[in-house]
């Protein structure tokens, strides 16, 4: 059994499989998934608190424990079936498996305009945690509107000198608290009703221009951090029913429409996107893909 | 002996992997923290071409982010 990502959904699928005697394999680029990437954990049970990055490291020595059971640093591109058996194609390797997890969890939404790919680590980010230190005394740029634009806009009224906040709609919709907290901080700018049309700059972003009801104005920034939610990582999966936001659509069981594929975590279409949830649906996964290993009583060549 | 420098912040995963990686195969590393020295910030930036972390010097080769085969070759780990 092959499963494809690594954060909470894919780790907590592969100690379960592992303890079924499966013959089973991680395949991910990282480890911890957004997981990783968050700052303060706070709600996952028997931690009262923890970083995102320290929890990503527990759940590496975690199905650790069981072999040598992670292959990171593989991009998985393909994901198909053939007769019985799945075939998982990375930018590395190509592998069969009778039955694949997909916990590939999801991504940072782009922005899609003009100046986005080109400025990417050149003042562009998206991810403030990481790279909000180095725009120090520095005019940003917030794209988005909700919680983690919120957050990063947080983060950067303590480093840089002015925030501007870029909100698509006509008001904040995160948190109350978080909204009270960033609006009453002296060095933010909030813009409703705000499309971001490019990005622009030399060697580095030195600008981005906007469009508001009252007409397009250019703003100078020296940094631009996306935050405007996020996208499954699915599209390798070709053959599987998912719903309009590309998320693969599960039953409680966590089958898909291809008999054999499972899907777990933030990928597919079970609500409330959290770490236990996730670690919770891939227990629930690995599980019910034993079963269909079971019953199918696979044998030969499958 | 090679001169290995990594520009970090402690917030960022891939630096954390990257160090981890390092220490695991017995590199010595010198650690350097953009988010609480600007100089430094700006000597990655001027190194790297681009803002993101982590950067890895090693003897003045430049890699952007945790790229474990790069890193293999050139510390020949």
């Amino acid at each position: 059994m092959i499963i494809v990502g690594a954060g909470p959904a894919g780790i907590t699928a592969g100690v379960y499989a592992a303890r079924k005697k499966l013959d089973s394999m991680v395949v991910s680029l990282d480890v911890g998934g957004q997981a990783a990437w968050s700052g303060d954990v706070e709600n996952y049970t028997g931690y009262q608190f923890i970083s995102g990055p320290e929890l990503a490291q527990k759940f590496q020595e975690h199905i650790l424990k069981y072999g040598n059971l992670l292959k990171e640093n593989e991009d998985v591109v393909e994901v198909g079936k053939q007769g019985k058996l799945f075939r998982v194609s990375t930018d590395k390797a190509v592998y069969q498996a009778r039955s694949v997890i997909v916990a590939s969890g999801k991504k940072s939404r782009q922005l899609g305009v003009p100046g986005e790919k080109e400025f990417k680590n050149r003042g562009l980010t998206y991810c403030a945690t990481c790279d909000g230190p180095l725009f120090s005394g520095k005019a940003v740029a917030v794209v988005g509107g909700g919680n983690s634009a919120l957050d990063a806009a947080m983060q950067m009224t303590r480093i840089a000198k002015r925030v501007y906040m870029l909100n698509i709609n006509n008001s904040l919709s995160g948190d109350e608290v978080m909204r009270q907290k960033v609006e009453g901080s002296g060095n933010v700018e909030i813009f409703n009703n705000a499309e971001v049309l490019s990005v622009s700059g030399g060697k580095f972003v030195s600008g981005i221009r906007i469009k508001q009801p009252a007409g397009e104005r250019d703003l100078a920034v020296e940094g631009v951090f996306v935050e405007i939610g996020l996208v499954p990582n699915s599209s390798f999966v070709r053959e599987v029913k998912k719903n309009g936001y590309g998320e693969i659509i599960v039953n409680a069981r966590n089958e898909t429409s291809v008999p054999g594929l499972f899907a777990a975590g933030d990928v597919t279409d079970v609500p409330e996107k959290q770490i236990i949830i996730a670690a919770g649906e891939g227990a629930k996964a690995a599980l019910s893909a034993f079963r269909y290993l079971s019953v199918n009583r696979f044998s030969g060549n499958g | 002996m090679k001169n290995v420098k990594v520009y970090s912040t402690p917030t960022c995963p891939w630096c954390i992997r990257l160090k981890q990686f390092l220490l695991e195969n017995n590199v010595a590393f010198e650690n350097i923290d953009v988010s609480s020295d600007q100089a430094a910030g700006e000597e990655m930036m001027r190194k790297s071409g681009q803002m993101g972390v982590p950067v890895l010097d090693i003897d003045g080769q430049i890699i952007v982010g945790f790229d474990r085969g790069r890193i293999k070759d050139i510390l020949g780990v």
